[in-house]
């Protein structure tokens, strides 16, 4: 039997190509290598009565477009947006995020009266460049060497919204999208403690350091997204990650389309250069009239497409595209909430992320260790307590800690990692927690400790990259992931790509699986309602 | 130093809270820079009668308030601001506005000169960094005062007649002048200012004095009806005279998203403050340009429109088909019986194309909006002038 839509993996791009392509009434089956479905975007029971989401763990970025399209709240999704935030510094202080504008500003000025009065006018700027860039997140990129009508046009929208700009606002952008996060801080802010919490979203599962040129734009990746329009604002998908793909399921089977886990894909079968369907690993074999893999492109064309089916040069830039893990997890199910010393009874950012490095410079040192090949002593870590706010993933009064740890190389110092360093990485960790929150080991029941080696065992990331491929600027638009096909397509016919290695992204946003879903149907002459991106403010 | 539990608080209470609270019949209260603030006591019609007729009082707190103080105070601010500040004599305010290099307004404020090197900006918006920034060459220091410093307005026909009763003669403070008084064992400041258009006042002490202030203020103001006011009757008024308020007439250049949403002084008919004999000031070379290449791309205008229907946030049409401008306040004036907007008209349809203005409104008459299209004409601001505004000796009311 032949489908009209094999997907590769069960992940959340994966799993809106595939209820798009249903919905546009195609047969669609999507073949997922675990027993569990969601990749990257996934709840899991580690410890009874536990709910984890053990790899993403926040939501923003996920497209309302996408969820109002394929009916998701209808399926159950529902997005709670997250309170506060705070940095617990060396010196005993602390420095908290409010959602409230006033109570925000009063904390700032407690570090820096003059950056108080400075954050209006970062987050100005931060939003100009969302408004530029964010309409481009649901659009195919243009090839910029190709003829075709459709390029030029869309390289002439890119070349108008560049006119729209004054010159000011253009050397701004080109210096925002090539600077580092620190410098682009240093342009604002004086205080240390509030530049090490804005920095944070810039070196989130990038290999780069908040002093290396680049990281900015990492940032504004990260402040792309909204909560209901709340553009910057972030949220936890009630009942954890796997909440998202659990809805993309009920409404992926709604529509007809199937779901097959538990075998995973071993190679993807071509016949006269154009993919006819894959093998499973159990040896099965499942026909399609095409195949769309959402597994990063490496993993996909270096380990799943016989090589002398491929060109090449594709081959040489593949090999090239930078998917180095950066990041490991740790996932913890919690006898009760932690209590940090330095933070006031009632304080409301235990409801947000709690961060331990106060300066930029710890972060750098950080990724110094990570440069040489070593997992960092002084970690920085992202650390959110979703059940403080979501009621269902924990019994009352027991929580799920999820602590998100840079930098975590793929390899140490060139070989591979030991269930030993996997637990050495862990400690140094917990140790850093319990130094903000005595007593908090002795709250552990138990925990997952994840490495670039298990991220990529388990999830399939290559190296462990969570965003499928780094969003450095020479990874992006029309070179994500490699020049001359950033447009979902692949040298193979009718083998598409739809995963975070494509434009434009990772991070949990849909984008990639509907840009992809979209250029199938138009290859296949199939129309469908896809709603355009929403307005930024 | 801010406490560590100020999250609790989101808006502080300002000095007068412990009055103003238990006369605050509905207790109406908004945002105002990080502080409750009265939007109404229970009859804003009553509230802006008083304003008109008797004495009423606003406080005033939450306004923003740096100090600049040093040896080139007047130089800094003769580089920071428009306006001649260099004229502004020891006890005098002046209303001025800031822009950024382009010439593009960041804020408009009043400048109190306390005294040769001492200086008090009020404004609406937050400028620190902006403000420090400007510093550099200059030996000054600015620092964001806006707690340390309780203040009311006292604003109507009455008021010096009220102050008068409080043992204060200001028979010969002139308007845009200051004097100080004792007070309660410390120095109360009175300046002739306001946001009315109105014959007024505004009162300035420190926090610890501010109840004893109000009290007694409210004990010598009883003959003439003195009341707490609320923003919302201050609206209606300061539409009357014609000010703008930053963020709602204008986005301030720091805060604008939309690079076409900044204005000049040109722009917002703020270009009179401009002192062009003076040395360098921010954006005066950008506003140059736009003087000499006519560059300016709005007006801002006062509008009378047909019908007594309010015109907030419409859209004003040329021959009714041609988008051309936008309202930012509007009210139907109750004291010149006028449908009054202050508008941002393209140019050149707030001079040579004038004469075809049409404003759009929806009406809402009973749960049902009814678009009307109405003729508006470009009417001169401040819309509502009196000679007891400026009047020195002030009448008895």
């Amino acid at each position: 039997m032949t489908c009209d839509a094999l997907i590769i993996g069960a992940g959340h791009n994966g799993l809106v190509t595939a209820c798009y392509l249903a919905r546009a009434g195609m047969k669609v089956t999507v073949a997922e290598k675990n027993d569990w479905i969601g990749g990257a975007a996934v709840s899991r029971e580690l410890y009874p009565g536990f709910t984890y989401s053990n790899c993403s763990y926040v939501c923003s970025l996920f497209r309302p477009e996408i969820m109002r399209d394929l009916e998701l709240p209808r399926y159950g999704l529902q997005i709670l947006p997250y309170e506060g935030g705070v940095v617990f510094m060396e010196n005993g202080d602390y420095l908290g995020m409010f959602r409230d504008h006033d109570a925000n500003r009063r904390e700032f000025a407690r570090h820096s009266p003059r950056d108080a009065e400075a954050y209006d006018r970062y987050s100005r700027d931060i939003m100009r460049h969302c408004r530029f860039i964010r309409p481009l997140l649901m659009r195919t990129p243009p090839d910029p060497s190709s003829f075709k009508p459709r390029d030029l046009s869309e390289l002439a929208y890119l070349g108008r919204k560049a006119m729209e700009l004054s010159e000011v606002q253009i050397s701004d952008m080109i210096r925002f999208w090539t600077m580092s996060i620190s410098d682009f801080l240093d342009g604002y802010f004086e205080s240390p403690v509030i530049k090490a919490y804005l920095a944070v979203s810039a070196i989130i599962g990038t290999a780069l350091g908040p002093m290396s040129p680049g990281s900015a734009y990492v940032l504004l990746h990260h402040y792309m997204g909204d909560v209901d329009g709340n553009v910057g604002a972030w949220g936890f998908a009630r009942g954890g990650m796997g909440a998202i793909t659990q809805a993309l399921k009920a409404s992926l089977e709604a529509s007809g389309g199937t779901i097959k886990a538990g075998h995973g894909v071993e190679k993807v079968l071509v016949r006269n250069g154009r993919a006819v369907g894959v093998e499973l690993d159990n040896g099965e074999t499942l026909h399609a009239t095409r195949v769309i893999s959402n597994m990063d492109v490496r993993r996909t064309f270096l380990k799943h497409v016989a090589a002398d089916e491929l060109p090449s040069d594709f081959v040489r830039q593949v090999k090239r595209f930078k998917t180095r893990g950066s990041s490991g997890k740790l996932n913890i199910a919690l006898d009760a909430a932690p209590k940090f010393t330095a933070l006031p009874e009632g304080a409301p950012n235990l409801r947000g992320d709690l961060h331990f490095t106060d300066t930029v410079e710890r972060m750098e040192r950080a990724y110094d260790d990570w440069k040489s090949g070593h997992f960092t002593r002084d970690p920085f870590q992202d650390v959110m307590i979703p059940t403080m706010i979501d009621p269902t993933m924990t019994p009352p009064g027991k929580h799920f800690m999820s602590c998100f740890v840079q930098y975590a190389p793929p390899r140490i110092e060139g070989r591979d990692w030991t269930d030993a360093d996997r637990d050495a990485f862990g400690q140094a960790c917990v140790n850093q927690i319990n130094r903000f929150a005595p007593g908090f080991k002795d709250l552990i029941l138990h925990m997952e400790v994840r490495t670039p080696r298990e991220l990529e065992a388990e999830v399939g990331l290559t190296e462990g990259n969570i965003f499928q491929g780094e969003l450095t600027f020479d990874q992006l638009l029309f070179n994500r992931p490699v020049p001359g096909y950033a447009q979902y397509r692949s040298p193979i016919k009718a083998l598409w790509m739809c995963g975070s290695s494509t434009h434009p992204g990772g991070g949990v946003m849909g984008a990639p699986g509907r840009n992809a879903a979209a250029e199938i149907l138009r290859d296949a002459r199939m129309g469908i309602d896809m709603s355009d991106a929403y307005a930024v403010l | 130093m801010i406490a560590r539990l100020h999250f609790n608080k989101h808006l502080l209470e300002t000095p007068f809270y412990p009055r103003t609270a238990p006369l605050n019949k509905h207790s109406e209260w908004g945002a105002w820079s990080g502080h409750l603030s009265a939007t109404g006591f229970g009859d804003t019609e009553m509230e802006y009668t008083a304003i008109r007729n008797g004495a009423s009082v606003y406080d005033l707190c939450p306004m923003v308030k740096y100090r600049i103080t040093g040896p080139d105070a007047v130089a800094y601010l003769d580089r920071l601001t428009v306006r001649n500040v260099a004229k502004l004599t020891p006890g005098g305010v002046h209303y001025t506005v800031w822009c950024d290099d382009a010439g593009k307004v960041l804020d408009d404020g009043t400048l109190f000169r306390h005294g040769p090197q001492d200086f008090l900006l009020c404004c609406q918006e937050r400028h620190l960094p902006w403000l420090t920034d400007a510093t550099l060459g200059f030996e000054v220091a600015v620092e964001e005062i806006t707690e340390t410093i309780a203040a009311l307005s006292l604003q109507g026909p009455c008021t010096a007649s009220v102050l008068s009763a409080a043992g204060w003669d200001v028979s010969s403070l002139r308007p845009f002048r200051m004097t100080k008084v004792p007070f309660d064992g410390t120095t109360l400041t009175i300046s002739r200012t306001g946001f009315t258009g109105d014959l007024g006042y505004e009162l300035w002490i420190g926090p610890a004095h501010a109840l004893a202030l109000w009290d007694h203020l409210f004990t010598a103001g009883a003959p003439w009806g003195i009341r707490p006011i609320g923003s919302d009757a201050l609206n209606m008024a300061r539409i009357e005279a014609g000010f703008l308020i930053a963020g709602m007439d204008f986005i301030p250049a720091e805060q604008a998203l939309r690079e076409d949403r900044v204005r000049s002084p040109f722009e917002l008919g703020l270009d009179w403050l401009i002192d062009w004999n003076k040395d360098h000031f921010n954006g005066r070379r950008a506003l140059i340009r736009e003087r000499e290449s006519r560059a300016s791309q709005w007006s801002l205008v006062g509008l009378d429109i047909a019908g007594n229907v309010s015109a907030e946030g419409s859209l004003i049409y040329h021959a009714k088909q041609k988008e051309v401008g936008y309202i930012t306040a509007a009210l139907w004036s109750p004291t010149t019986k006028r449908n009054l907007a202050i508008a941002h008209l393209k140019r050149p349809y707030a001079a040579a194309k004038s004469d075809n203005l049409w404003v759009e409104i929806y009406a809402l008459r009973e749960l049902q909006y009814v678009k009307l299209m109405v003729p508006a004409r470009i009417t001169p601001r401040p819309f509502f002038t009196p000679a007891r505004r400026r009047a020195t000796p002030p009448g008895r009311f």
